[in-house]
């Protein structure tokens, strides 16, 4: 399972990600970016141009090679029996969806089999689950606070868990291509 | 770091509130649950469970602070305006034609769609004849809502909900000020009644043509889903509605095949006859 969370300036870096992964990748992402309440989002049509995004339901079961997108006002979280679940509590660093909900949730679920992406932003949300992915055995790795449009989200990431590594942009997807080769390997 | 909870943990946990209190959360999300219990926890700045259990064992305050705590009671008017407008525009049309309405919010929290359902029913000029009971396990919820006072701040964003529902009046209308709140107004809420009913051990109390459940099964796993979804059909009129959250679903229920859906988008079901 891959994570990927971001905030402002996260869009470009997630589009770019998308658009120069390999097609096979053999994993299940998810994605969650803070977004608007209220007001209609075409940000899945957007990030849906190589690979159709979904915005899972309460209950939907998590399936490989699938790219999910947290829906708006809602916390994404993922249960035991490898189903989604849905919670709408309190935004949390001023955000629902909020990354480190759903981060958290990906290292009970996946242990060492996630890895979560932490991208641009301007808040410090994501840290804390970045912190819990790396805790549970999975890898953490932060958009290169240089290299962020936003900063503020990466580096209070790498101040909070130094074992996190800072990556550009093409790094990033070096790391992902060689994460879905391991992945077929174990397979 | 926020140590996580094991599920026999969670298990012994859940145990322990049903024999001590008698709320029962066993066939709750187990997820969105522990998160809860894990903000409690923070909140209580405890860090083992042993020490929540033992202060659950003999503090039946702190039991209802947390039960405040740990159940979601997170709320807007006209949350999701664009499914308001369809029930002014898809199904109000429908309830008219019943010469009393009754309509149960179950999971009502602190009242707010209760009341954007009284705007709705009022402008539509079927209040007089509807009767609302609103119901939620969470008995500091109801006294709020029963209170109808709202945080003054948020009453600019239910105003733009209002207005994307297809309100067309002066929403300000609606209310008073006091201080720092808003209060609906009395005679909006003359036909509401506010009582607890537990969703998991209560049983079928009227009949309705409408019901409204939103974002609540969210918080259920799927054995409870579908035994409260009987829960709804059984108090259900043949062809009562059926409202549930935005992201909420029957596709993973066998209850499906009992409900027609009428929007997909805004999850709206009816009752097959």
């Amino acid at each position: 399972m891959i994570a990927i969370g971001g905030s402002a300036g996260s869009l470009a870096v997630l589009a770019e990600l998308l658009e120069q992964l390999p097609i096979s990748i053999d994993c299940t992402m998810m994605i969650i970016v803070h977004r608007l309440r209220n007001v209609p989002s075409d940000l899945d049509r957007l990030l849906s141009l190589k690979a159709p995004i979904i915005e899972p339901e309460d209950k939907q079961p998590v399936l490989r090679r699938r790219i999910y997108l947290a829906p708006q006002n809602y916390h994404l979280l993922i249960e035991d029996d490898g189903t989604f679940s849905l919670d709408y509590s309190e935004p949390l660093h001023y955000s629902r969806p909020s990354i480190d909900v759903s981060f958290t949730s990906v290292a009970a679920a996946y242990g060492p089999r996630a890895a979560g992406i932490l991208l641009s932003g301007a808040s410090k949300d994501g840290a804390a689950g970045i912190q819990q992915i790396i805790a549970a055995g999975g890898a953490g790795i932060v958009q290169d606070p240089a290299t962020a449009l936003f900063d503020t989200m990466p580096q209070a990431a790498l101040d909070r868990c130094p074992a996190a590594q800072p990556m550009n942009i093409t790094e990033m997807i070096h790391f992902l291509t060689e994460l879905k080769m391991s992945a077929e390997h174990d397979s | 770091m926020i140590k996580e909870i094991s599920n026999e943990e969670l298990g012994k946990l859940v145990r322990l509130i049903h024999r001590q209190y008698g709320y029962d959360f066993s066939d709750y999300a187990r997820s969105s649950l522990k998160r809860r219990f894990q903000r409690f926890m923070d909140h209580a700045s405890m860090e083992e469970i042993t020490e929540l259990s033992d202060r659950l064992l003999q503090d039946v305050t702190f039991f209802e602070h947390m039960a405040q705590f740990i159940t979601v009671n997170v709320t807007e008017m006209f949350l999701d305006p664009l499914f308001y407008k369809t029930l002014r525009e898809q199904v109000l049309p429908r309830l008219a034609t019943y010469p009393t309405i009754k309509i149960w919010h179950a999971g009502c929290a602190t009242g707010e769609e209760v009341f954007s359902m009284a705007i709705l029913l009022e402008e539509a000029g079927l209040l007089e004849r509807s009767r609302i009971y609103a119901t939620d396990l969470n008995t500091v919820s109801l006294r709020k809502a029963e209170k109808a006072r709202i945080p003054l701040k948020c009453m600019k964003d239910y105003a733009q909900n209002y207005l994307l529902s297809g309100g067309v009046e002066d929403f300000s209308n609606y209310y008073t000020t006091d201080n720092e709140h808003a209060v609906i107004q009395e005679a909006l809420r003359r036909n509401i009644l506010f009582f607890q009913h537990n969703l998991v051990t209560d049983q079928v109390f009227n009949e309705f043509q409408l019901i409204c459940c939103r974002n609540v099964f969210l918080y259920f796993n799927r054995l409870l889903q579908d035994r409260v979804l009987r829960l709804f059909y059984d108090s259900l009129d043949p062809l009562g509605y059926l409202a549930l959250g935005l992201k909420e679903s029957m596709m993973f229920s066998e209850e499906n095949i009992r409900f027609d859906s009428i929007s997909p988008v805004h999850k709206i079901f009816r009752r097959k006859s």
